[in-house]
């Protein structure tokens, strides 16, 4: 595992990709710059967060509008998500066959999907128990900080359904490889920031 | 270049055994890293769920397993190690890791310290 030289952070394809191998140094670089100020961002939002978990202006609060069957389900279906991810990851890196690493990312992307329905789920619940953005500073900060998470999951599932639409019109070539490589990134990079939300929103609202 | 059309022809030479050991090795690396995850993340949701410990214990768990997680999905998903031989790749994340710390650091100080003087309502 160590044999090959690592050209950048992350799981790298190894020289037997060649040309790909070469591409991904900058583009995962440059991706991973792109996932730390994305990082800030979030870090940003839970400080905001928490400075408004006072601020529930008589409103409802972390009791009345948390779930915690529904925030374990949302985090058992992330954290299996990035799994088949990686699991999908190693299907391209050891060129397995095509349909072995299709079938992952197809799992994958049902997984995240199903999060998204689920947070959408939620979030409908929420604003009938009268758990609206505008109610309080508390819910703003909530609003601000959860579906931007969920938002980057959509794009994510976007991005894959795009992925894997080249994976069928062009085949496994060196743009198809590295921009997998590079929603693997963003995929797990979305699972560390939900462990924030699941720890700091769910549990700690509700314990 | 040059170097990299010897290493390949020399990964080629490389029998088909060595790439399945390997390849078996980082799928255990997944697995390990999944079981990690899961494990950090039933012990807070049980005890959420079932414990009758003391808010503030409760609140120390959560917040241990939280970063053991994040620790274990770097290492075993995002595969960030502490061998790299790429420095700009540490100092990337680390400059963010100060950034970050300064940034969120002072808003918790400066706004709960307002609260505290100002505002008590607002103190959680």
């Amino acid at each position: 595992m160590n044999s090959t030289s690592t050209r950048h952070p992350g799981l790298n394809l190894g020289h037997a990709h060649g040309e790909a191998h070469e591409a991904s140094e900058e583009l995962v670089f440059g991706f991973w710059v792109f996932m730390m100020s994305d990082l800030i961002i979030f870090g940003l939002l839970f400080a905001t967060y928490i400075t408004m978990l006072g601020g529930t202006a008589g409103g409802p609060g972390p009791h009345e509008l948390f779930e915690l069957k529904s925030a374990f389900i949302e985090t058992m279906l992330l954290l299996i998500s990035s799994f088949t991810f990686g699991m999908a990851s190693l299907a391209l890196k050891y060129r397995s066959d095509r349909k072995v690493l299709v079938g992952w990312l197809v799992v994958t992307l049902l997984l995240g999907l199903g999060f998204i329905a689920h947070e959408l789920y939620d979030f409908h619940k929420m604003f009938s128990e009268g758990g609206v953005p505008s109610r309080s500073g508390f819910l703003s900060a909530f609003f601000a900080l959860v579906p931007l998470h969920g938002l980057h999951v959509t794009g994510a599932c976007i991005w894959l359904v795009a992925l894997l639409g080249q994976i069928a019109v062009h085949g496994l070539d060196t743009p198809t490889k590295t921009g997998l490589m590079r929603l693997a990134i963003l995929w797990h990079f979305l699972d560390v920031v939900w462990i924030g939300i699941f720890s700091i929103v769910y549990l700690g609202g509700i314990a | 270049m040059n170097q990299h059309t010897v290493s390949s022809r020399s990964t080629h030479r490389s029998d088909a055994d060595e790439t399945a050991h390997t390849k078996r090795a980082e799928q255990r690396t997944y697995l390990w890293g999944f079981g990690l995850a899961l494990i950090l993340t039933l012990i807070p949701f049980g005890l959420v769920a079932f414990g009758s410990l003391s808010a503030g214990t409760i609140y120390i768990v959560i917040g241990a397993c939280a970063i053991l997680q994040v620790v274990v999905h770097f290492r075993f998903f995002l595969h960030i190690t502490l061998a790299r031989n790429k420095r700009e790749d540490l100092q990337l994340i680390l400059f963010t890791v100060l950034i970050l710390t300064i940034m969120v650091g002072g808003t918790l100080w400066i706004l709960f310290n307002l609260y505290y003087r100002m505002m008590p309502d607002m103190l959680p």
